[in-house]
């Protein structure tokens, strides 16, 4: 049958019948099974009203315990699994032995850590700085729009996109990437040394400056507060500083390599293959989709920032640096970790970029390629359901916290 | 919003081109690829996009000599033009790949027993020989010229009508919608009815319920592709549309029921109390009160499944088939990068195919599609 028939009958199919099935079991229960007639009438009406959010749930809990809910049981049980012949057997955590022997998994691994906090970070801090911009001008929705726009860019169609940011050339032809173009322009000369190492020292400097004073900001609340601090949170504050210790770390001994490298002028890179660094070109695609959601979000909530608070701030002489920073981003706390948590997930199930770009070739694994490399080239379930499980582990903290969350607001 | 009592930052014009600054950095990589998509394969290799409109000094490839000998003096001719197209102004040329700039426009070159060949700064070229040319192999031209920009809409032909990785564009494109539309219509009826008795029935275990979607919305789907696939497998159906649109269904139901019940909490209970008291039933409620009035949420849910669904390369990869008739268009662009890498006519229209339809519902529905982003996270 001709796909396009079939999608045609299958709406068709698929709407008539949820009509049918809802009108039907709807009439059925009030006309057959529990008429709200006769001697009974009244009790008949209590349980038709029980019964009937069951028909209303009905095919949801189906499909959602079938498609969500049992994959995550079958996966477990998959990857205590390992096939044998047409059938399988049980071998424990033998497959997460295995994967845990696996070179490429230890990649995966370290290169989703990286990608779990630049990403996040990244499109969060961009999307608050063009939130912020945006808002103050008059052509801000125009701006607003075009950032937003990669949204709908499909992760396929952004690595093309990039790759032709990234594409490199010989040196005797003229370069069709623009970034080996702008690479080109730079010969050592003062420019070189303004763009390619004071520039980004400074920026590093005062990233880890910054990072520094947030990290100091969670530990000295535990240190010198006066309410008390749950044990839980005593944790997630330290557990936070440490993370900005490395940061601190990393970009003082990014700015000290800034200072000291031998850049390769006038040599065409290929971004793609350079170990390590290839990782943050890939990372910028991502960056680069997600701002646009960051951005929207976090508008909304600087919108809703009362006018008073600014006000009482501006009166009493704060700056518009100070403005930002102690009146409205506290403010917005929420709305920046809610936003921090869905690029968080977003990132942990990063597959396409990887894939259309590297593939996980030179040193760019990442853990749901991996996976997919495993179930879909190598043919081994027992390892990519592990894999798989590795990902919903680490997904698990943000699922509690939601749902957390959500049963406190319902209460 | 800083600027009360009528003071005006002084930071206006640094706000300004921190703004455009942004955006650029935001456009130009899709707008280049964009330019890319209507130059010729020649025009991209010889510059960047950004020099699009400019003329380009470049060697072009090797162009062989072609036509019809005429007789002439004794001997034969063979006249004709480089070029199809006016404007290209040659500098330079040669007849071998060791000398491509060996002679200036006009100059005679002699080939060897007694043939000569000129070619003219405009590209018109002269071969004379003794001796007939017939079923020989002509010289090839080595030419470096000046070319006037071109675009052309050829790139979105070739890529649409002729098959490059296996099936056309335009195959794929059908796929890809074929794919998305029952795949976004589906689910919003289930999904109404499950908001509704969520959000406007009281019955024991509706905490739980809630708790559970909002749980299901960050299970990461790359646990439902095994098992599903054997559960498939084991119902008959394989891979083939009705697994994917089923599969779509499935994953896009939490978002569905969590989207739609946040929007349907906050419709006035006056009207439903009404309705109750006027004799109305649930049924005649949801479809009368509750379905109308909802119609944003279900635009914001309808707007997000369909990009996702269009986009989507995983899903399909694992619950299609790769057949002609089942290859999406994501699938269809990996395969083109892989192969054809670095024919940017034909990976840059192909991406624009791929991306054109998102876009466009992105531009003319972004009212719907932000609303719905800020229902659904922020709380």
């Amino acid at each position: 049958m001709n796909p396009a028939l079939q999608a045609v009958i299958t709406i068709g199919l698929g709407v008539g019948g949820c009509l049918v099935y809802f009108y039907g079991s709807n009439l059925f229960l009030d006309k057959v099974l529990y008429p709200p007639r006769g001697p009974n009438a009244g009790r008949n009406i209590n349980r038709a009203n029980m019964i009937r959010p069951w028909l209303f749930l009905f095919p949801a809990i189906v499909l959602l315990g079938l498609y969500l809910a049992y994959p995550v049981v079958a996966t477990l049980w998959l990857s205590l699994n390992k096939q044998v012949g047409t059938g399988s057997e049980f071998v424990g955590f033998a497959n997460y032995a295995q994967m845990m022997s696996e070179e490429k998994f230890w990649e995966s691994m370290q290169n989703n850590m990286v990608w779990l906090v630049v990403v996040p970070a990244m499109s969060t801090a961009f999307g608050l700085l063009a939130a912020q911009l945006t808002d103050r001008i008059k052509w801000g929705n125009i701006a607003k729009s075009l950032i937003f726009m990669p949204m709908a860019i499909s992760f396929v169609g952004a690595s093309v996109i990039w790759k032709l940011v990234y594409d490199s050339r010989d040196a005797a032809v003229a370069q069709i990437g623009a970034l080996n173009a702008v690479w080109m322009k730079f010969e050592g000369g003062i420019w070189s040394v303004l763009f390619l190492r004071v520039l980004p020292v400074v920026l590093l400097l005062a990233f880890a400056a910054a990072v520094a004073w947030v990290a100091w900001g969670m530990v000295r609340v535990v240190l010198q507060s006066d309410r008390a601090v749950g044990g839980l949170e005593k944790l997630a504050r330290g557990l936070g500083a440490l993370v900005g210790l490395w940061l601190v770390y990393v970009a003082l001994s990014w700015a000290f390599g800034a200072v000291r490298a031998d850049l390769p002028y006038g040599v065409p890179q290929q971004f793609l293959t350079i170990p390590y660094w290839n990782n943050f070109f890939l990372m910028a695609v991502l960056i680069w989709i997600q701002t646009g959601f960051a951005m929207v979000i976090l508008s909304a909530a600087l919108r809703g920032v009362p006018e008073d608070t600014i006000e009482a701030a501006i009166i009493d002489g704060a700056n518009p640096f100070q403005v930002f920073f102690k009146i409205k981003v506290p403010q917005i706390m929420g709305t920046i970790v809610v936003v921090w948590t869905t690029i968080t997930i977003t990132v942990l199930k990063v597959f396409d970029i990887v894939l259309a770009m590297t593939n996980g070739q030179f040193q760019t694994q990442v853990l749901a390629n991996y996976m997919y490399d495993k179930l879909f080239r190598a043919g081994d379930w027992g390892v990519g359901s592990a894999s798989a499980m590795v990902i919903m582990l680490l997904v698990m903290p943000i699922l509690v916290w939601n749902v957390y969350n959500a049963r406190k607001e319902m209460r | 919003m800083d600027n009360i009592a009528g003071t005006k930052s002084s930071l206006t014009w640094a706000v300004h081109i921190s703004v455009v600054a942004l955006v650029l950095m935001w456009v130009l990589p899709t707008f280049g690829l964009l330019v890319s998509s209507f130059r010729t394969g020649d025009q991209i290799v010889g510059s960047g996009w950004w020099q699009a409109l400019s003329t380009q000094e470049q060697q072009l490839s090797p162009i062989r000599i072609e036509g019809d000998e005429v007789p002439k003096d004794g001997g034969f001719v063979i006249e004709g033009g480089l070029f199809d197209s006016a404007g290209a102004v040659i500098s330079a040329w040669g007849t071998s790949s060791r000398e491509p700039s060996a002679f200036a426009p006009g100059a005679v070159a002699d080939l060897g027993e007694g043939r000569t060949l000129t070619v003219s700064e405009a590209g018109d070229y002269l071969l004379t020989s003794p001796t007939t040319l017939a079923g020989e192999r002509l010289p090839r031209v080595f030419a470096t010229a000046a070319t006037p920009p071109e675009f052309t809409t050829e790139n979105y032909n070739n890529v649409l009508f002729s098959p490059l990785a296996g099936q056309t564009i335009f195959q794929a494109f059908m796929n890809t919608a074929t794919v998305a539309i029952p795949a976004t219509i589906i689910p919003i009826l289930i999904a109404a009815f499950a908001a509704y008795a969520l959000a406007w029935m009281d019955f024991p275990g509706r905490a739980l319920l809630i708790a559970a979607i909002v749980g299901l919305l960050v299970v990461p789907l790359q646990l439902a592709l095994i098992p599903l696939l054997q559960f498939h497998n084991w119902i008959g159906i394989g891979k083939g549309y009705l697994g994917i649109w089923m599969a779509h269904t499935g994953f896009g139901l939490p978002l569905a029921i969590y989207l739609l019940r946040n929007y349907m909490v906050g419709l006035p209970k006056d009207i439903i109390e009404n309705a109750k008291v006027d004799g109305a039933t649930d049924f005649q409620i949801f479809t009368k009160i509750i379905l109308p009035l909802s119609f944003p949420a279900l635009a914001s849910f309808a707007i997000f499944q369909f990009l996702w669904t269009w986009n989507d390369l995983l899903v399909a990869l694992v619950f299609l088939g790769t057949g002609n008739d089942q290859q999406v268009l994501t699938g269809n662009l990996v395969n083109l990068m892989g192969s054809r890498g670095g024919d940017w006519e034909i990976l840059s229209a192909s991406a624009f195919v791929s991306i054109a339809v998102p876009l466009a519902v992105f531009f003319l529905l972004q009212r719907f599609l932000v609303r719905g982003l800020l229902a659904g996270s922020v709380k």
